[in-house]
């Protein structure tokens, strides 16, 4: 349906002309677009290597401790259940530059250590707007991909560390030679979560700058919503959903080539 | 190892895990003292905590702002979604699982595909659809999306689980002598029961969460799910910075309470739906 949509020009979406691939052609040279696009790869580059990452290291210091690793799992996953919209505001809030709680943290430290001479910052600028919506959102999922992680972890055969042991391996070779390959399949799966999960984000990109300042944290999805309901041009914004889709395909497709998951046996 | 090696790394991990707790605690500490207190006093400093326990934010909140019809609004959308998500879940899942019928791998087929695909794909022949049906503004135009977005992921985890219930269970109804209806009502479903637990939280939160649909789909401020709400209000109120923080811990208490409620059946679920799908 929407790739039908996306072959007519159409204003207010009740009249419609056939214009054939012209919306495609408006695509290629539409140069918000490319922004969108290239926003969008940021972003997943920063999912996977700051939420996924993330998740990993806390997941294995967690499996190192006795005491606590429940408080820290049900701490770590709360975010995840409070709506985008919700913790967009909040990060929105510490933005603000008076009263904001990153310039508050700011203006308390340069009142302890004066000599680093801190002064207040203006959070959302052209240059730093993506990262700022970037940053609440590897925030809110750090611990999806730490319970994951976590339970993979658990499911690892003790026998091995112990013989490892013997063999005189300490924490951090163990880590990279025993941990890490034997979870290798969650991990993967975590990577194929986190970047298609990328394409979903919208509710954080609406509230904390609206795509904004100049389009420059402008996103797909949020674009895709903004051509269609707000410049009503439902053509365009067919476009923009075919783009979507596609992109989210080839994608799932391509990763799961690339990281073809092998049958680990203990 | 050494002793005291290990002793220092297990002192580091601690140190690094309850920095890291820090950061998902603090904001929302942070969120309500300031909730009670005025704009003024939060731009003069965050950190203290409220000397006085002002509750004009809430009250503004509550009254001026109608937050509770927002409440309303969204569980109205959210109760009638878990309830049609369940009930169509669960006669699916049930033919899907446990009858042999011709196209029944196609169909498992589409519901798995379906997953893959986003909301932004959807919206627009969905909107096109409610308007048609003059469904925009109304309720049931953001509940019959909603329904079918959450359709896919709910068949999956009951017909997934209800695979596993033995089939003798099954065969000993018919040789008492009921029918398919009977043996789903006093069979399949009693013995199901935890995976519409799941199910429903899910469908629950999500739609509870929900911003995309409601936006799109509702115009009118008195029919706004609390989503919603809230990004109109803070285009209009968004300097009062106490309000905002008002409103964002009346948004977000419901689910943390709920959350602690069933955070065991949550953080599992949800872990084990995504590594299956």
């Amino acid at each position: 349906m929407s790739f039908v949509k996306s072959f007519y020009k159409t204003d207010g979406f009740i009249e419609s002309i056939f214009v054939g691939v012209d919306n495609y052609k408006r695509l290629i040279q539409d140069a918000t677009i490319h922004i969108a696009f290239i926003n969008t790869f940021k972003l997943m580059f920063y999912v996977c290597v700051f939420q996924v990452g993330f998740g990993i290291v806390l997941a294995i210091l967690v499996d190192g401790i006795k005491r606590g690793s429940k408080f820290f799992r049900t701490v770590y996953f709360f975010p995840i259940v409070i709506s985008a919209t919700a913790i967009g505001m909040m990060f929105k809030l510490f933005y603000t530059y008076d009263g904001g709680l990153f310039n508050s943290i700011i203006l308390m430290l340069n009142k302890w250590i004066p000599w680093l001479h801190l002064e207040s910052t203006i959070w959302i600028t052209t240059k730093s707007a993506l990262r700022m919506i970037a940053l609440p959102t590897v925030w809110q999922y750090i611990g999806f991909y730490f319970v994951i992680v976590l339970t993979a972890i658990k499911q690892i055969p003790r026998y091995l560390y112990e013989s490892a042991y013997l063999d005189g391996i300490n924490g951090f070779s163990k880590t990279i030679y025993i941990t890490l390959p034997l979870i290798k399949n969650q991990i993967i799966t975590c990577f194929i979560l986190a970047i298609t999960g990328t394409l979903k984000v919208f509710d954080m990109a609406l509230v904390i700058t609206e795509g904004g300042p100049l389009n420059q944290s402008q996103i797909l999805g949020l674009y895709m919503y903004q051509k269609a309901f707000i410049d009503n041009r439902f053509g365009y914004g067919a476009a923009i959903s075919v783009l979507i889709v596609v992109l989210g395909l080839s994608i799932s497709l391509l990763v799961n080539k690339v990281f073809k998951k092998e049958d680990i046996t203990y | 190892m050494d002793v005291n090696i290990k002793k220092r790394r297990k002192i580091v991990s601690y140190i690094i895990l309850s920095l890291f707790s820090l950061t998902t605690i603090y904001p929302m500490v942070w969120i309500f003292q300031n909730s009670l207190k005025t704009s003024n006093d939060v731009i003069k400093s965050s950190f203290s905590l409220p000397t006085s326990l002002f509750l004009d934010n809430f009250g503004k909140a509550m009254i001026r702002l109608n937050i509770l019809r927002g409440y309303g609004n969204s569980l109205i959308i959210s109760g009638v979604v878990v309830g049609a998500v369940i009930f169509f879940g669960a006669l699916a899942a049930y033919a899907l699982a446990r009858h042999v019928f011709k196209g029944n791998k196609l169909v498992r087929t589409l519901v798995m595909g379906s997953l893959l695909i986003p909301v932004f794909a959807t919206i627009l022949p969905v909107f096109e659809m409610m308007s048609r049906l003059k469904l925009i503004d109304q309720h049931v135009g953001v509940i019959l999306p909603q329904i079918a977005g959450n359709l896919p992921f709910t068949i999956l985890v009951i017909s997934s689980f209800m695979e596993n219930i033995p089939k003798e269970l099954e065969e000993a109804g018919v040789m008492e002598g009921c029918n398919i209806w009977h043996i789903f009502q006093k069979i399949i479903v009693p013995i199901s029961k935890p995976a519409f637990a799941t199910t429903a939280i899910f469908t629950f939160l999500w739609s509870y969460n929900d911003l995309f649909t409601s936006l799109i789909i509702m115009r009118t401020k008195a029919k706004m799910p609390i989503n919603v709400l809230l990004t109109e209000i803070s285009s209009q109120y968004g300097t009062d910075y106490g309000l905002m923080c008002a409103v964002i811990v009346l948004i977000i208490m419901p689910v943390l309470i709920f959350y602690l409620l069933a955070q065991r059946q949550i953080v599992e679920g949800m872990t084990a739906g995504a590594i299956k799908g």
